[in-house]
């Protein structure tokens, strides 16, 4: 089984900052990490191969720093990793991202024929869910999104069977491979990378592909020239001055709890008062 | 597993960096191990960069290292409750390159130059902390990491590791630091528009400022802040020793707070937005506090050998200095085919004997005990002397001779003048 997992190195969001002044993102020395739910989604693949045996190829679209992100994800355990570079991507949307990274699936294929490509959720930057989307729609795949588990994969009947949460319940699903699976976050843990596998993500060969390796041709459908989104501006929302309170009570008797709760409420809304008349006791 | 390594370096420091860079240059295998998610990531320092030590190392450093503003000025400030005494040295000739002194900001410094060690030759791999030592007999052959999968050998292990140094604890080389000879520093970054710290500190373009500050702002214990500017944010910070801290059972970061709200300080931060806060440890102990720095094996650079010098508040250089006299030790050993046992590593010991960081050390080797048995020179001075300025610049009817009778009473009324003369004795004896 050849499993391949799309991983995007984004700053990481927790550091990124507004400059209070022009109102712009500030990206200096933000530093940069592994797209957190590509992680849960590498590690899902992992766990296929230690249960099923496969390999695993990391693939990436990125600057050349993005090295890095694929680095991490061999020291976990991959097998293989592709960095697509090239001064062309830059500036990619969602389109012009899942376009060059189909084209480049499309050249692996022809390696290794490709059973499941999984990516994250969403990234923590663009947050669009659209990539693994536009994917799995431009090579024709199978799409499963929010995958919650994955309960079997039939290589010779050429089958998977996940859990999708969805909105009020969970759906069991089954298709065909190829397929393309987008995962949810918290479903598992990324494993502790062993001091030999350490040696073996410092040590071992990038592929790094430019457009002509990843076999892209029209150059009008990467990069900024392929990408029709246009950010029209960037903001930072007014941060709300609303302020949560801590009230003292006399005890924390449930009674004494509601009764202060009340007090401050009808202080507040006056209204609310003739609505909400005590039970007699 | 069964890796083999010429020398590896635990850290990625200044000083592991340093070595593991010269290293590497020299054409040893080399190993660079780090705890942290990337080399930097856990450092805190000021930080101001001393330029002649990374350049004794990489000449050409200033081509592409994340630099924030050459400094043009500095300010010392002796403060009280409400005001301060201070001098300030600014000098156009700073700004001729090559410039001598740098802020920095070591999370991005450090990655460059990890990035220099690695684009040298070494293998540095981060996230990953060397628990113990491995040895055979007395000599060190190797460490052991928090990872599955063995130890990893090298005929040499440089210890890079820091303040803390727990591998050089764990290993016997050294006692666990006295709390009265290590700083508690907490250190905030505000962030300012780039206009804003150019007028408030009058600069232009990458020039900045620094404010060394004692006095009351460390509220009767012994240490000293600091105010440094970056391109686009303010570093604040302050450190005292541990000692004291635990003594007047201040916090930290309450020290940080009632600091930041000084008259003079305030405005300099107004609107600014913080966004970090770091603690760390700062070897205080001066020259008697450095321990052993070599034996069969291995090395101890850096923080971890307690070289800082308190006094100048240097330290980054005194760490790529050791780290960098320890790889060339290393490398000549080498060239002559010596082995790297206890005997022939000594001539590392002879190299910063000769060097700078012990002729410094030794200078002012009397003066973390002076101090810190002379709280005066933290408490009643500032206050005498911010008393004194006070009452001579006012203009109040009151004639100069008169004032100056007042200030010499209350110099003597609160410290005697037996007590007085013995302050200058001390404190010549201290910079002596
Ligand atoms: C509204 C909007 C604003 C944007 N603003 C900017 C901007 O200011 N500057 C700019 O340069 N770009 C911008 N972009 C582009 C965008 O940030 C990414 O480049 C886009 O291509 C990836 O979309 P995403 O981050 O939302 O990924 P998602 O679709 O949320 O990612 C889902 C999954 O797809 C995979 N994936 C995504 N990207 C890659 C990749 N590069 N390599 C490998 N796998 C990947 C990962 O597995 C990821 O978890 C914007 C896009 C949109 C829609
Ligand atoms: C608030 C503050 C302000 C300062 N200001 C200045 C200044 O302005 N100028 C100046 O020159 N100096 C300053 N210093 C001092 C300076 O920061 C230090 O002297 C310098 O960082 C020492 O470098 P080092 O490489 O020895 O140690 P460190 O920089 O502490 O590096 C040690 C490295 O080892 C790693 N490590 C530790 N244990 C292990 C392990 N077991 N396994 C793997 N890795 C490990 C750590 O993660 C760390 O990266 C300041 C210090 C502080 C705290």
């Amino acid at each position: 089984m050849h499993i391949l997992v799309c991983i995007k190195q984004v700053p990481d969001s927790a550091q990124i900052r507004v400059h209070p002044v022009t109102n712009t993102i500030m990206r200096q020395g933000v530093p940069a990490i592994v797209n957190p739910y590509d992680l849960v989604a590498l590690e899902e693949a992992l766990r296929l191969k230690d249960r099923l045996g496969a390999r695993v190829t990391v693939l990436s679209m990125g600057p050349p720093q993005a090295e890095a992100a694929l680095r991490k994800a061999l020291s976990f355990g991959a097998d293989e990793a592709i960095l697509l570079t090239d001064r062309a991507f830059a500036g990619a949307d969602t389109l012009a991202t899942s376009y060059a990274l189909a084209s480049a699936i499309r050249k692996i294929r022809e390696d290794m024929p490709v059973d499941l490509i999984f990516a994250g959720k969403q990234t923590i930057d663009g947050d669009t869910a659209q990539v693994g989307p536009g994917i799995a729609t431009r090579l024709n795949m199978q799409l499963l999104t929010y995958v919650s588990h994955i309960d079997n994969v039939d290589l010779e009947r050429g089958e998977i069977t996940v859990q999708r949460r969805a909105e009020g319940g969970v759906q069991v699903l089954c298709t065909r491979l190829p397929a393309l699976l987008t995962v949810l976050e918290g479903i598992n843990e990324m494993r502790f990378a062993t001091m030999p596998d350490m040696f073996r993500a410092a040590r071992h060969p990038l592929a790094i592909w430019d457009r002509e390796a990843a076999g892209v041709t029209d150059l009008t459908k990467v990069g900024l020239k392929g990408s029709p989104t246009v950010v029209s501006r960037v903001f930072a929302p007014t941060p709300r001055m609303h302020r949560a309170e801590i009230i003292q009570t006399q005890s924390d008797q449930p009674d004494d709890l509601v009764a202060t709760l009340l007090a401050k409420m009808f202080t507040k809304f006056p209204d609310l008062r003739a609505a909400v008349r005590p039970r007699c006791a | 597993m069964n890796e083999q390594f010429d020398v590896i370096v635990v850290g990625g420091g200044p000083s592991g960096n340093a070595a593991a860079y010269t290293l590497a240059k020299g054409g040893l295998r080399v190993l660079q191990l780090e705890r942290g998610e990337y080399p930097g990531s856990k450092n805190v320092q000021g930080a101001i960069l001393y330029a002649d030590a990374l350049a004794r190392i990489i000449p050409d450093f200033r081509d592409d290292a994340p630099l924030e503003r050459h400094l043009i000025e500095q300010r010392v400030w002796i403060l009280d409750d409400t005001s301060y005494v201070g001098s300030s040295y600014r000098s156009a000739d700073f700004n001729k390159p090559p410039f001598n002194r740098y802020t920095i900001i070591r999370a991005q410094f450090d990655k460059w130059f990890s990035r220099k060690v690695q684009e040298a030759g070494a293998l540095v791999i981060c996230e990953t902390t060397v628990t113990d030592l491995v040895r055979d007999g007395d000599r060190v052959v190797g460490v052991q990491t928090d990872r599955a999968g063995g130890s990893i050998y090298a005929n040499a292990v440089i210890l890079a590791d820091g303040v803390n140094s727990q591998l050089a604890q764990r290993a016997g080389f050294r006692p666990e630091i006295a709390p009265r000879e290590v700083a508690l520093a907490v250190k905030e970054i505000h962030f300012l528009p780039e206009e804003t710290i150019q007028s408030r500190f009058n600069v232009t373009g990458d020039e900045g400022v620094v404010i060394e500050m004692a006095g009351k702002i460390t509220q009767g214990m012994v240490g000293t802040g600091f105010l440094y500017t970056n391109k686009e944010s303010i570093a604040i910070g302050v450190g005292c020793l541990l000692s004291d801290f635990s003594r007047q059972k201040t916090t930290p970061y309450a020290l940080l707070d009632h600091m930041k709200r000084h008259p003079a300080i305030a405005p300099l931060l107004a609107g600014g937005e913080m966004k970090e806060y770091t603690a760390h440890l700062i070897p205080e102990g001066g020259y008697h506090a450095i321990p052993q720095v070599f034996g069969e094996g291995w090395l101890m650079v850096g923080d971890a050998g307690m070289f800082v010098n308190g006094v100048h508040r240097e330290g980054s250089n005194l760490a790529m200095t050791t780290g960098y006299l320890a790889a060339e030790t290393l490398l000549e050993l080498r060239a002559e085919r010596k082995v790297f046992s206890a005997r022939n590593l000594a001539r590392y010991r002879a190299k910063l004997d000769g060097s700078f960081v012990m002729r410094d050390l030794r200078k002012y080797k009397n003066l973390p005990r002076i101090v810190e048995k002379n709280p005066q020179f933290f408490t009643a001075y500032p206050e005498l002397m911010n008393k004194a300025a006070h009452t001579l610049i006012s203009v109040d009817g009151i004639d100069k001779k008169a004032k100056e009778r007042a200030v010499r009473k209350h110099f003597v009324s609160a410290r005697s003048r037996l007590g007085l003369l013995g302050d200058i004795f001390k404190l010549w004896r201290a910079f002596e």
